[in-house]
């Protein structure tokens, strides 16, 4: 996890990956819940707060497609990297 | 008490832990198969099967661990530790050990694959994850070829349930062999298009 | 060669314009010389140039992108064009390959590139041939410094997205990709064909002189496809209702004629708004009278009020606060007296089915969508007002998939449930009116992008 433990974290669906599974949001219903067709809608464009960053992480390692990707958030232009 | 009088406790724990190690599997493998399916029982979240079925994996893991020790520890037959990992190399039953072996081998892949998922990503672990079929009837077979119980009522009645779960697992899982199936019993609004199309296997690489 | 249009289309006749024409017209010595991606950059940042494929990026921006990259990138000029109602791209390989092939060559120079690309229609033959001519023809007279291939691709709507050709290009299926912001993005360039033929001429002729066409904001000249049959260059800008099929020929001369004037005093380009204003007074006129609506952007772009097509001018400035774009520049005009509730449900149903069924919610959603809507124009009279669940939807699918194209589909259905508010819900109370039935004006092809046309 991150050094200063306070790093940002964002969570992004890969649709493509993404067969609907609907795990990530038994798991973090905080955060996403599922369409029409049991497939995941992100609250607040997938913004993590440190509070539920166990649990993303474990709706991240949960998906059976492993679709959903945890990013950490770069301080200046808001592009991502991936936390294995 | 006089049937196992002469028998050692290693012995007997060898025998125990194998058959628990069998059930462990058949447990796994049929939870597996849900999952794939997208089988849901009431009041039981997706993701909780989804974790007995790594749990009972690893619990699984850790009988077939204890077999093994008991197993060599016991000297009573001649298997020794390299035995476990090396197939057809013991001096006692080289065959059904053997298989014994090989089952061990693609569970610890099976293990270790899983436990580095978001390392190797979803198409390696998927092909790895595949042997999971393999290895049960090896451990099937391995199971009555050499067990010293294999002519008990009991343990006959355990393999005849093992197999009918797992055959019915199996049979369930091929209805839907092409790719990741979409669920038989989708939630509100249906998961087949009203041409019939479902989704497009995913083939970006 | 003058500022007024034609420009891209410039050239003796009507057919393929050759070399020795090509270098009479354009010359661009540049491509002896070569310009870094920095002075191209530069160049296309200066002339304002942005992409003419559909979503409208700053050129300069992509190639600054590019220039940083770390791997020599390999650049596509992408005239695959999968919209059925344009032909523009099309009929610009066919008329002027040499410019698209300067532009490609001007900017595969520039970034140090190895391999560059024309993705072609796999259909399309006479701009295959036109290619194959100017090519041999370049060959010939040792034009290229960067080899050039030309690679087909199939048909389909979503066959023609940027990353749906650098995945057949790859070799794999001509589908939509995810890009994974951690892989590092693939060093590829992927350009209209329009916009480096466009490149090619402001490299030729200059700045100024492409930004005596157009807006301050949004210079230049574009290629329009009305009706999916007639492609027309004209400058960004130019009234909708000028550009409306059925608008008269005489009005066209007129205008063409009050550019030529404006043309004379260039520089002074107050005098050329000027001019296009009093114009737009003449097209509010004569125009709307005939027309309902129009689509204007493509199928993945917006309905317009016919009404207002004198006042909308071809400029994103005007067409994005009314859920339109200027897309491909594909205008297609419904005229009065049809559905436009029957026309927008069957299109809504033909962009469901070119979904490419690799994303859940635009697979189910824009199906689902369809699917509500269909009874609207049906024989028998839908039971309850889908409007609501299909606003809800929209609401939901927007974003979510890895193109764009059920965002396309929505801005598409929005602008309809704006623009044809009366009718949807003449048709929501009443059901279907006797004009749903008519043939549907907008071209909608069967599905087409089997592996075998690739092969074709």
């Amino acid at each position: 996890m991150s050094r200063d433990g306070h790093q940002a974290e964002r969570l992004e669906v890969d649709p493509i990956a993404c067969a609907g599974h609907g795990l990530c949001a038994e798991l973090l219903p905080e955060l996403i819940e599922l369409d029409d067709w049991g497939y995941p809608l992100l609250a607040n464009g997938g913004e993590v707060p440190p509070e539920l960053a166990a649990l993303a992480r474990r709706a991240a390692d949960a998906c059976p497609t492993l679709a959903l990707h945890r990013l950490r958030v770069a301080a200046a232009a808001g592009v991502g990297r991936a936390t294995p | 008490m006089t049937l196992f009088a002469s028998i050692s406790p290693m012995w007997l724990a060898t025998r125990g832990a194998g058959v628990v190690a069998f059930l462990l599997l058949t447990t796994t493998m049929a939870l597996g198969v849900a999952g794939v399916l997208r089988l849901q029982a009431r009041g039981w979240p997706r993701f909780a099967l989804d974790a007995i079925h790594r749990s009972a994996a690893l619990l699984a893991l850790v009988f077939v661990g204890v077999h093994v020790a008991t197993t060599v520890l016991d000297g009573y037959v001649d298997v020794r530790w390299i035995d476990a990992v090396v197939p057809f190399a013991s001096g006692y039953r080289t065959f059904f050990v053997g298989l014994g072996a090989v089952a061990f081998d693609i569970l610890l892949a099976l293990a270790i694959s899983g436990i580095l998922r978001q390392r190797i990503g979803h198409r390696t672990w998927r092909a790895i994850h595949w042997a999971a079929y393999a290895c049960w009837p090896i451990a099937l077979v391995h199971t009555i070829g050499t067990g010293s119980d294999s002519g008990s009522v009991w343990l006959l009645a355990v393999i005849a349930l093992c197999c009918a779960t797992v055959a019915a697992a199996v049979v369930a899982r091929l209805g839907v062999l092409r790719g990741d199936p979409s669920p038989p019993a989708p939630p509100a609004a249906g998961r087949t298009t009203s041409t019939g199309r479902t989704r497009a296997r995913a083939v970006a690489r | 060669m003058t500022a007024s249009t034609p420009r891209l289309m410039a050239g003796p006749g009507r057919g393929t314009v050759a070399l020795g024409d090509h270098l009479a017209l354009h010359g661009l010595p540049a491509l002896e010389s070569g310009l870094g991606a920095g002075a191209l950059a530069d160049l296309a940042e200066r002339a304002g140039l942005r992409g003419r494929g559909g979503a409208g990026f700053p050129t300069d921006r992509k190639l600054r992108a590019l220039a940083e990259a770390r791997r020599a990138p390999f650049v596509v000029a992408n005239g695959s064009e999968g919209e059925p109602a344009s032909g523009k791209d099309r009929t610009l390989l066919t008329r002027s390959p040499h410019l698209v092939l300067d532009g490609l060559q001007l900017t595969a120079l520039a970034l140090g590139a190895e391999r560059a690309v024309v993705a072609v229609r796999a259909g399309a033959g006479s701009a295959r041939a036109a290619l194959a001519t100017a090519l041999a023809e370049r060959t010939a007279a040792g034009r290229d410094r960067v080899p050039v291939e030309v690679f087909p691709v199939p048909a389909g709507f979503v066959a023609g997205e940027e990353r749906a050709v650098l995945n057949a290009l790859a070799g794999g299926p001509p589908l939509p990709t995810v890009r994974r912001p951690w892989e590092g993005a693939r060093p590829a360039l992927v350009q209209n064909v329009e916009t480096l033929a466009q490149l090619a001429l402001i490299a030729a002729h200059g700045a100024d002189w492409f930004r005596a066409a157009g807006t301050a904001a949004e210079p230049g000249t574009t290629l329009v496809t009305l009706d999916a049959a007639v492609v027309r260059e004209v400058p960004l800008g130019t009234p909708l209702s000028e550009l409306m099929p059925g608008a008269s020929d005489a009005n066209r001369g007129a205008s063409d004629a009050n550019r030529g004037a404006s043309d004379a005093n260039r520089g002074a380009s107050d005098a050329n708004r000027g001019a296009s204003d009093a114009h737009r007074g003449e097209g509010d006129a004569n125009g709307g009278a005939g027309v309902r609506a129009l689509l204007v952007g493509g199928y993945a772009g917006g309905w317009v009020d016919g009404a207002a097509a004198g006042r909308v001018r071809l400029l994103q400035a005007d067409l994005r606060p009314l859920g339109a774009t200027v897309g491909c520049g594909a205008i297609v005009a419904l005229p009065a007296g049809s559905c436009g509730v029957a026309e927008t449900v069957r299109l809504m149903r033909w962009l469901a089915d070119e979904s490419a069924g690799q994303c859940g919610p635009c697979l189910y959603g824009l199906d689902a969508i369809a699917t509500a809507l269909e009874p609207l124009s049906a024989p028998r009279r839908p039971r309850e007002d889908p409007l609501p669940r299909v606003r809800r939807w929209c609401g939901q699918i927007d974003g979510r998939g890895a193109c764009r194209h059920p965002d396309g589909a929505l801005r598409m259905l929005a602008s309809a449930l704006r623009v044809f508010a009366a009718e949807f819900d003449d048709h929501v109370r009443h059901g279907a009116c006797e004009r749903c039935a008519a043939p549907s004006l907008l071209p909608l092809p069967a599905h087409a992008a089997t592996p075998e046309e690739v092969a074709a």
